[in-house]
């Protein structure tokens, strides 16, 4: 926090008007106690111009991990829960998927309030598509239309990265939207999107283990995976781990667990895979007792 | 109030709109138009009147295109029609650009009937002295035909026609129409209806056929001077007489 001083007269600024009563406020705004408060509010706030003199900028990267696949059965989207200022863990069960309306999902990367304004105000211009069209707006069109609106707010200093999912007339789309304007569609050849400080960890996973012709099950536990290894490695990124899958018929939620438990289930789940492919090497009445204890 | 803009159209007393009753007169002295829905195509047929002796006849455009998918043809003031159809073909572009989707021909004839009411109710303008024959598939194909009018109200039509003698035309379609014809059908009935009011046959007759899938199609004159005999020819025959034999031995 800055120290802040009142125009109250009381500063060095103000010494020669020492004649004056003190006390008597002569501003309205507190400002910073520096000599140029614009300049140093520009140098230290400056999220989005890219200037290269940032480095005591104070970024406000999108601490979370974040992702979404596509695959034959929809569209999962796993997400973790934890908020953070700097070092200080503001707050470990934020929802970080939003529903946007029952058959469309925004996910929440960078600025909270951002991102829950937004696709609040997204739900709202959709609700209008129907009513006017008398049918659902595509994925495609949902995901422009906030695209456009984040584009008006260019260089407002908006952050905003949140992935658009949902299934219409086309079947399951996914759209990655950010505050810079950006949209990029998730075609078969780049069935994924992670977003976040944690999703370069994630990436990892889904890379090496997604496949499009996952069950549902087989897809939830993926989307466990690849958020338990980007919290378990990532400061920023932890809480709780929310899934949400992505139906014809409108999104569901399937999970909600802490990471540290996912943790417990894949240690458990590892030993249990290691014990089978021991005793698969000894003989067979040996093994189905080492199987049954593990 | 100073600065208070008093719109031109306001009520009578007896609850009417005289400038747009008015604006519909201007309708009725337009050249006629017809527009026939089929089972998968659309019909666009209007009365080309005859151009000056040193007009281009080229250049007099009473079918006009709004995109791949959408055509329509008007009756009434030549210039408010191109301002009209002008404001469609961008507000076509730009929903593309928004929706990633073609619109929808009820979304263009809505865009359309706005634009026409608001200049009923504000600004002080007078309405456009234009009602519209609206054609063209929806993106899953289904084919549709809207008609617009000067007070900005539309519906959607299954045939219709606007301009000169619209009512004895409509009459002729409704006696007619049959929701099952194919289009070399729809394409006759269109020739029959102008047939009954234009002056110089199949001269005067301008044809469109739309398609799902592809772009809209002008039927070249050959094939409408064709269509016209055939139909004189089964009108005399319907008839009877020596027209009959005559038709009979073709």
């Amino acid at each position: 926090m800055l120290a802040c001083r009142a125009l109250t007269g009381s500063g060095p600024a103000e010494a020669s008007t020492a004649g004056r009563l003190t006390g008597v406020p002569t501003g309205t705004f507190t400002l910073p106690s520096t000599a140029d408060p614009a300049a140093f509010a520009s140098h230290h706030f400056n999220v989005y111009t890219g200037d290269a003199d940032g480095e005591h900028r104070m970024k406000f990267a999108k601490g979370t991990t974040t992702l979404a696949f596509k695959f034959k059965g929809g569209v999962l989207v796993a997400v973790d829960s934890r908020s953070t200022q700097g070092p200080y863990i503001a707050s470990g069960s934020v929802k970080k998927v939003i529903e946007i309306n029952p058959y469309l999902l925004g996910t929440m990367a960078g600025g909270a309030a951002d991102c829950a304004f937004w696709e609040r105000n997204l739900g709202v211009q959709c609700r209008l598509h129907e009513l006017r069209n008398r049918e659902r707006i595509s994925v495609a069109a949902a995901s422009k239309l906030l695209a456009n609106t984040l584009a008006q707010y260019r260089g407002y200093g908006l952050s905003v990265g949140t992935m658009i999912t949902g299934w219409d007339k086309t079947g399951p789309q996914l759209y990655y939207v950010d505050n810079d304007g950006m949209r990029l569609h998730a075609k078969d050849t780049s069935p994924f999107f992670s977003v976040g400080s944690g999703s370069t960890f994630a990436y990892g996973v889904l890379d090496s283990a997604y496949r499009h012709d996952m069950t549902d099950e087989e897809a939830v536990a993926l989307g466990k995976r690849a958020i338990y290894h980007a919290t378990h490695r990532d400061a920023y990124s932890g809480g709780i781990n929310n899934i949400y899958l992505v139906k014809e018929d409108g999104w569901v939620k399937v999970f909600s667990g802490d990471v540290k438990d996912l943790r417990d289930a894949f240690d458990a789940e590892e030993a249990a895979a290691a014990a089978e492919g021991s005793s698969s090497s000894s003989s067979s009445g040996a093994a189905a007792a080492a199987a049954s204890t593990a | 109030m100073a600065g208070y803009d008093r719109a031109l159209t306001i009520f009578a007393p007896d609850g009417r709109l005289k400038q747009v009753e008015y604006a519909m007169e201007a309708v009725k002295k337009g050249s006629a138009c017809v527009a026939i829905r089929g089972k998968e195509s659309i019909i666009l047929a209007v009365e080309r009147r005859s151009a000056a002796k040193l007009q281009e006849p080229r250049t007099l455009n009473k079918i006009c295109l709004l995109d791949d998918h959408l055509a329509l043809a008007f009756a009434g003031l030549n210039a408010d029609a191109r301002v009209l159809v002008n404001r469609a073909r961008v507000e076509c572009q730009s929903h593309r650009l928004t929706v990633e989707d073609s619109p929808s021909v009820e979304y263009m004839a809505r865009f359309i009937a706005t634009i026409q009411q608001r200049y009923t109710q504000r600004g002080g303008r007078r309405p456009f002295g234009i009602s519209l024959l609206l054609c063209g598939h929806d993106p899953d194909g289904t084919p549709r035909l809207f008609q617009t009018d000067p007070a900005g109200t539309y519906s959607a039509w299954k045939a219709n026609a606007v301009g000169r003698q619209s009512k004895t035309l409509r009459e002729f379609l409704e006696a007619r129409y049959d929701e099952d014809m194919d289009e070399a059908g729809c394409v006759s009935l269109a020739v029959r209806a102008l047939l009954e009011i234009v002056e110089s046959g199949a001269k005067s007759i301008e044809i469109a056929i739309l398609r799902a899938g592809t772009e809209p199609e002008m039927v070249p004159e050959a094939v409408i001077q064709a269509v016209a005999t055939a139909a004189e020819a089964d009108a005399d025959a319907a008839g009877g007489g020596p027209a009959a034999a005559a038709a009979g031995s073709e």
